[in-house]
């Protein structure tokens, strides 16, 4: 049945001493798109970033609380391992400018030093950018330099990288936030594929995306996690005045 | 990923963020050696003279006299003569490259030329104004009537003019750059021609990064040795006018150096050494404060 | 009245900047009798014979400058190796903590560094090389060379690395690449066109830099391979036979200066080469 691969607990993040998140609680399924709304400078970010452990690579930045990934917290874990097993996608298209796509989509391991055949790394980069959708449209060129593809490519390209570490789960901070409507319906549909095999969390600032991809939704408000729920029931009948007010714009 | 390999990688972190640590430490020790070496190996000719060393009209090292004042009356009379030439010059480049012609052909010719001119060697400098410019100087010289040295405190100071222009100049252009067009527009508005907005608007805004330009060339000059050595006549006396032979510190150095026999003849340049150290760095940090300051405000 | 104002005002616009364009073309007059006079008397003496052999004695006629051109590029290989790694490294520092006390010290000293007259590096190569050697050598040149080199190195390490964008450094780790593999492998590698150009730009400095090398690598008449016996190089046999009596050698020190100009005139156009090809687009 439906089970939990990412249980966060008391959860607080700050920078310097200002605290950023409040305390949140929420878990994460498998096979499961768990979209993260809020308005603008509510904490989203940082709640992902605490979840790969990224956030504590800012200067002054403190984590407390705990987050365990198959039961086991990761904050006892090496970084290295936990940012391994969950992959991230960011907001701005990245990808590595010095290599090409082919290099690009095997950059977690080539970076890593791991070692792995040259058939093993075929089989990775052609399944990876098949889940990512991009193969028919690069595997003609995988040899050209990744920055000459167009913004949700490159996009594309990066969750294909994230994928290629098999992660079991990938975030994604607003995907689609640079993206024009079409790259951004590409990666919603994208995204519906992919939780055949991995847990997603997106952090989003579109209502209607929301709506479209997420089976959960988890509603954050300075900080504080206000609601969380099925998607379904978090867009019609939302409990909490605030998660209304927001849904229905009055403010962020 | 095993743990063994874990831990290695951590190791090598470590490892690395050592290394670099230490880099920078280095060039920290590296700058401080420098001025204690020079300080100790001051000492002998520091406590034969003491502060009379700067005073000292006499540098002869067959009775183991040594009075720096020939020298540094040497290096500043060749460098502000420099300066003073090269003002006009490096203004106006600033000018041009700044203001009126930012890009296009004109523009690039010139800036091409300037990054060619700062790019050629010293010794080429000396060289071709001991086959060029001293000869011409001399026959300037025949037809004045004076002493036809040809070599001199002027000579020395055309040659650094010319080396010193791509400094003030490239600083002086990015200076008046920076002048924010509000203040040029506000000015034009009000129906000024191009004359009087450089004049009174871009210039005094300019002001002081221009000074700083002045500042870092001034400490090019002071420490500018190959040109300078070989057209300024290498004597060992006060100059008693502008076309007179002298010696600069730098120069004096270069010439004595290597066959300096007695230690107190080398401690002696050594403190030379030290003087041009701390003058340079004095001179380059107010230069460089001026022009940070300057970037950060606009 | 008002109308001849008007007119006048005009008038001094033009003349100023008519100044201006004069003056500024007056500066580059010199560059040009430079180059024309290099030129003119140094591309004579330049055949086969003058770039493979030996200097001859005097009243001897040929010979010519290999020595000089194996003891700068000995030197050069010194330098390089003392001065690349470390300026790379300490770069890489200075960008990674851009606030801190160490950062501000380091950079306050590579400003000193850069600062420094080339004649009192020589004199601290002399005094820390020769001294303790015993004798002039072309280590004690590369040393002083190094050091010269060491501060445009860092300079352009830092300002490049500074300009690669923090996404691809979180890319990098968010795959969980440790740190260092991340600054070798992604980082730097995007700004590898700018720390080229730094290092070619610092050769380009130190190539026809004589002062420091006066009482270090000393000169020599010989061919020598020895990095532990005094060298020969471009600029000290320039400096020497130009201010040597005999005009043979002079058209030599002309020839000489030719190959060391266009030699550098050559670094700098590579330079701009290197940035305009290898940028990296982020
Ligand atoms: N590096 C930082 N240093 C200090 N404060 C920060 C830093 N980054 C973010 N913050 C603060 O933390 C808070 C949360 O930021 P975060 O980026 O998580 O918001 P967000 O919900 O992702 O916003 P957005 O929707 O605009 O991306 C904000 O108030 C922001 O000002
Ligand atoms: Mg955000």
């Amino acid at each position: 049945m439906e089970s939990t691969v990412l249980k966060i607990e008391d959860l607080s993040a700050y920078f310097s001493e200002e605290r950023i998140l409040k305390d949140v609680n929420l878990s994460i399924l498998r096979k499961r798109v768990t979209a993260i709304m809020g308005p603008s400078g509510c904490g989203k970010t940082t709640l992902i970033r605490c979840i790969n452990r990224m956030h504590e690579l800012v200067p002054g930045a403190k984590v407390s609380g705990r987050v365990f990934l198959d039961g086991k917290d990761i904050y006892t874990m090496n970084p290295i391992i936990v940012r391994r097993k969950i992959g991230m996608v960011f907001q701005k298209p990245n990808p590595f400018p010095t290599m090409n796509i082919y290099d690009n989509v095997i950059a977690g391991y080539k970076l890593n030093g791991i070692k792995i055949n040259r058939n093993e790394q075929d089989r990775i980069v052609e399944e990876s950018l098949k889940k990512a959708a991009l193969w028919d449209e690069v595997k003609d060129f995988l040899y050209r330099k990744g920055t000459f593809l167009s913004g949700g490519q490159q996009q594309r390209l990066c969750i294909a990288r994230a994928l290629a570490m098999q992660p079991e789960i990938i975030l994604l901070d607003e995907p689609t936030s640079a993206l024009d409507p079409k790259s951004t319906s590409h990666i919603e549909e994208l995204i519906s594929q992919l939780k055949k095999d991995v847990a997603i969390i997106l952090v989003t600032h579109n209502i209607a995306q929301a709506a479209r991809v997420s089976d959960f939704t988890a509603f954050l408000y300075l900080g504080e996690l206000v609601e969380f729920g099925t998607s379904e029931k978090i867009f019609s009948v939302p409990e909490d005045k605030r998660t209304e007010e927001y849904l229905t714009g009055k403010f962020g | 990923m095993s743990i063994q390999s874990l831990s290695k990688a951590g190791r090598s972190e470590l490892f690395f963020q050592g290394v670099l640590y230490l880099s920078a430490c280095f060039l920290v020790v590296l700058v401080f050696a420098i001025f204690l070496s020079l300080l100790v190996h001051s000492i002998p000719s520091i406590n034969e003279f003491g502060v009379g060393f700067l005073f000292g009209k006499i540098w002869d090292p067959v009775f183991g006299l040594f009075g720096a004042l020939p020298f540094l009356v040497g290096t500043l009379l060749t460098s502000f003569l420099a300066l003073l030439i090269s003002i006009p010059f490096s203004l106006s480049i600033s000018i041009f490259l700044g203001e009126y012609f930012t890009e296009g052909t004109f523009s690039s010719v010139l800036k091409s030329a300037i990054e060619i001119l700062a790019g050629i060697p010293s010794i080429i400098y000396g060289f071709w104004g001991l086959f060029v410019l001293v000869p011409l100087i001399r026959s300037l010289q025949i037809k004045l009537g004076i002493m036809p040295y040809g070599v001199g405190i002027f000579t020395a100071s055309l040659i650094l003019f010319i080396m010193i222009i791509p400094y003030s100049a490239s600083i002086g252009r990015e200076v008046v750059q920076l002048v924010p067009s509000e203040f040029k527009e506000a000015a034009f508005s009000l129906g000024a021609t191009r004359f009087e907005v450089i004049r009174k608007v871009i210039l005094p805004y300019a002001r002081s990064g221009i000074l700083a330009g002045i500042l870092l060339a001034l400490g090019r000059a002071l420490g500018e040795t190959m040109a300078v050595t070989m057209v300024i006549g290498n004597v060992n006396v006060i100059p008693d006018s502008i076309f007179s032979p002298a010696n600069t510190m730098a120069s004096v150095i270069a010439n004595e150096f290597a066959e300096a026999m007695e230690n107190l003849h080398l401690s002696s340049l050594v403190q030379i050494g030290l003087l041009l150290f701390v003058v340079t760095m004095i001179v380059n940090i107010i230069g460089r404060h001026i022009v940070k300051k300057m970037s950060v405000e606009s | 009245m008002q109308k001849d104002t008007v007119s006048w005002r005009i008038l001094k616009d033009k003349i100023f900047k008519g100044f201006v364009i004069l003056l500024s073309f007056v500066s580059i007059l010199p560059l040009l009798f430079i180059l024309f006079y290099i030129v003119k008397n140094g591309i004579t003496s330049i055949n086969w014979e003058f770039l493979t052999h030996l200097p001859k004695h005097i009243g001897e006629a040929g010979g010519g400058i290999s020595n000089a051109l194996v003891g700068t590029g000995i030197l050069l290989i010194i330098s390089c190796i003392l001065a690349v790694p470390l300026g790379i490294l300490a770069g890489i520092y200075l960008s990674e903590h851009r606030k801190g006390r160490l950062s501000y010290l380091t950079r306050l000293c590579v400003e000193v560094l850069q600062g420094i007259p080339s004649i009192v590096i020589g004199i601290i190569a002399y005094l820390w090389v020769v001294l303790s050697m015993g004798t002039f050598s072309a280590l004690s040149g590369g040393v002083a060379l190094g050091i010269m080199m060491l501060p445009v190195i860092v300079r352009t390490t830092e300002e490049t690395l500074k300009l690669v964008p923090f996404e691809l450094k979180e890319a990098s780790l968010a795959l969980g690449v440790p740190y260092h593999r991340t600054i070798l492998k992604v980082i730097l590698p995007a700004a590898m066109s700018g720390i080229v150009t730094g290092i070619l730009l610092s050769v380009a400095r130190v190539t026809g830099e004589t002062a420091p090398l006066l009482f270090t690598a000393f000169g020599s008449p010989f061919m020598n391979f020895n990095i532990f016996k005094p060298i020969s190089a471009l600029p000290l046999l320039i400096f020497n036979y130009a201010t040597s009596p005999y005009p043979e050698w002079h058209s030599i020190a002309w020839g000489a200066s030719f190959v060391l100009v266009i030699f550098v005139l050559i670094l700098n156009i590579i330079t701009k080469l290197v940035t305009k090809r290898w940028k990296v687009q982020f």
